[in-house]
């Protein structure tokens, strides 16, 4: 556990240092979320009986998405990962007395996490100072609160788990960009990224809701906003926790085929 | 000109060398647009129309800024891996060349992949043209690739601001991408759904207007001023200034040494 720990620290403090990075990455937030908003405000007015949630909801939705977007961020992997793959310095990594999907969880886990410290304060005071409709709320009740950090550690667990899945396509593919651009769009959309999940037509909804994207950043922004609550907010936590599980199992199968059969490219 | 097309045939060629990577990563473009044009979809299943456009309406919009910002990534790219140039000090070599210098800017790099974009902008762009019920005059017709064409006047115009900056800071400057992939997000929808604030800034700031709103009322009949067709012309014109500042960067320029 120790030496995971130490991995952690150091990937956490190397991504605190990119503060540059960090500002430009927060403007650009702060553009795209004021724009999304005022899109979804032109349809709002168009008929606020059509609007699946309250608009302040919405607002708050969007402010915490950009507020944590490097939690949730899909198109983020390791390139790091990938080069050693390629480049076979894989090798080294399979010497250390360590598992190398824990040490790798580990690292995703430490720079989306160092990323997000970075940006989400500036986000969310800028979000709660805004005039009503346009800013962020506070959460419906201190038992929502304490469930949405619960449901957001889950499924910023969930995402990770699943990148992992990503990472180990390299195993058996040279050039592995393909699956990445494909992975990163489906996550994207079905997770909620484009449009809220509560958006989707109806019909399909229950479906969506099911898949493990529903339970990466949709869950916990859902709880916050008060769209799902009670009964529900704990059905979609379960149902988390249940992804998690799978994905991790997966990955953990995955990675032990991979690695028995891995072919070292020298070089 | 034909020194050109010898570039686009040796790029061309270069990329074609890893065919199944260029399929996927064509195919992942398309995907890419086409869960956006998904989530419209979604969005008026719900509402009819958003700020009296329908979504057939729309869909023009769309398809002509994707089409203009894919052809502009595709064939303008080097603007947009400038600052490497700058960092790794291969522009001293560029400038070494008899040659016009932003002409071998413009040939050092093109991504063909961009086509997986271009074939949804055109499916799009068809599909709208069926639904919409426009009353085709030849001025209309014009008007269509005035937008095109004003679009990509206007994003290289962006592109080459972007390579101009960095002349000043070596890096990329990623806020630049507000206006450029941001310009092509949020063009999706005829800007003055974003208000009259946005739709000032999207046509005195970052002309988008110019070649994406006004000339669009026109063609769906919303505006007869014929002048709005002819705006992407203007749009267009966007480039000159942001030449100008690329060759003042230019003149300022200092050799990274590396």
């Amino acid at each position: 556990m120790k030496k995971y720990l130490s991995f952690f620290k150091i990937r956490f403090i190397a991504g605190l240092q990119y503060r540059a990075a960090a500002w430009a990455g927060i403007s650009t937030q702060f553009a795209w979320g004021g724009m999304n908003i005022l899109m979804f405000r032109a349809f709002y007015e168009e008929g606020s009986n059509l609007f699946p949630m309250p608009f302040d909801s919405l607002s708050t939705y969007i402010w915490l998405q950009q507020a944590f977007l490097a939690l949730f961020m899909a198109w983020f992997f390791d390139t790091e990962i990938f080069d050693s793959i390629v480049s076979g310095s894989i090798a080294y990594e399979l010497c250390r007395p360590i598992d190398i999907y824990n040490m790798w969880f580990t690292k995703n886990t430490a720079v989306r996490l160092a990323k997000a410290a970075l940006r989400c304060l500036p986000i969310l005071v800028f979000a709660a100072v805004l005039p009503s409709p346009y800013g962020m709320s506070l959460p419906v009740s201190i038992g929502a609160f304490a469930l949405f950090l619960l449901s957001m550690f889950l499924g910023f667990m969930v995402i990770v788990a699943f990148s992992m899945l990503v990472h180990a396509t390299a195993f058996f593919t040279i050039s592995p960009k393909g699956i990445r651009v494909l992975a990163t769009s489906v996550i994207e959309f079905f997770s909620g990224g484009l449009i809220p999940i509560p958006f989707f037509p109806q019909s399909i909804q229950p479906f969506i809701y099911a898949l493990p994207f529903a339970s990466m950043q949709n869950t916990s922004f859902l709880i916050y906003t008060g769209y799902l609550s009670g009964v529900e907010a704990l059905k979609g936590i379960c149902l988390q926790a249940v992804w998690l599980f799978a994905l991790w199992c997966a990955g953990k199968l995955i990675f032990r085929y991979a690695l028995k059969r891995v072919v070292v490219q020298g070089g | 000109m034909s020194l050109y097309f010898k570039y686009v045939g040796m790029l061309l060629k270069s990329q074609m060398q890893y065919k199944a990577s260029f399929f996927m990563t064509a195919v992942g473009q398309f995907l890419i647009s086409f869960t956006t044009f998904l989530s419209m979809v979604f969005m008026f299943s719900r509402f009819n129309a958003v700020r009296g456009f329908t979504f057939s309406e729309v869909l023009i919009c769309f398809s002509v800024v994707l089409m203009a910002f894919s052809l502009t990534e595709c064939f303008f790219r080097g603007f947009d891996v400038f600052p490497r140039l700058i960092k790794s000090g291969e522009l001293d070599r560029i400038l070494l060349r008899p040659r016009n210098e932003m002409f071998q800017v413009l040939a050092s790099d093109m991504d063909f992949s961009r086509i997986g974009r271009l074939l949804q902008a055109v499916v799009m762009l068809i599909y709208a043209f069926i639904t919409c019920d426009i009353n085709w005059t030849g001025l209309k017709i014009i008007t269509v690739s005035l937008m095109i064409l004003g679009g990509v006047g206007v994003f290289t115009g962006l592109f080459i601001l972007y390579a101009a900056f960095s002349f000043f800071t070596i890096e990329g400057l990623e806020f630049m991408n507000i206006f450029t992939d941001g310009s092509r997000e949020f063009g999706k929808y005829p800007v003055s759904v974003y208000g009259e604030g946005m739709l000032k800034f999207y046509t005195f700031v970052v002309p988008i207007a110019l070649f994406q709103y006004y000339p669009f009322l026109y063609l769906i009949g919303k505006s007869e001023n014929v002048w709005y067709a002819l705006l992407p012309l203007l749009g267009f014109a966007f480039i000159v200034p942001c030449y100008a500042f690329f060759r003042f960067g230019l003149r300022k320029y200092k050799s990274t040494g590396s």
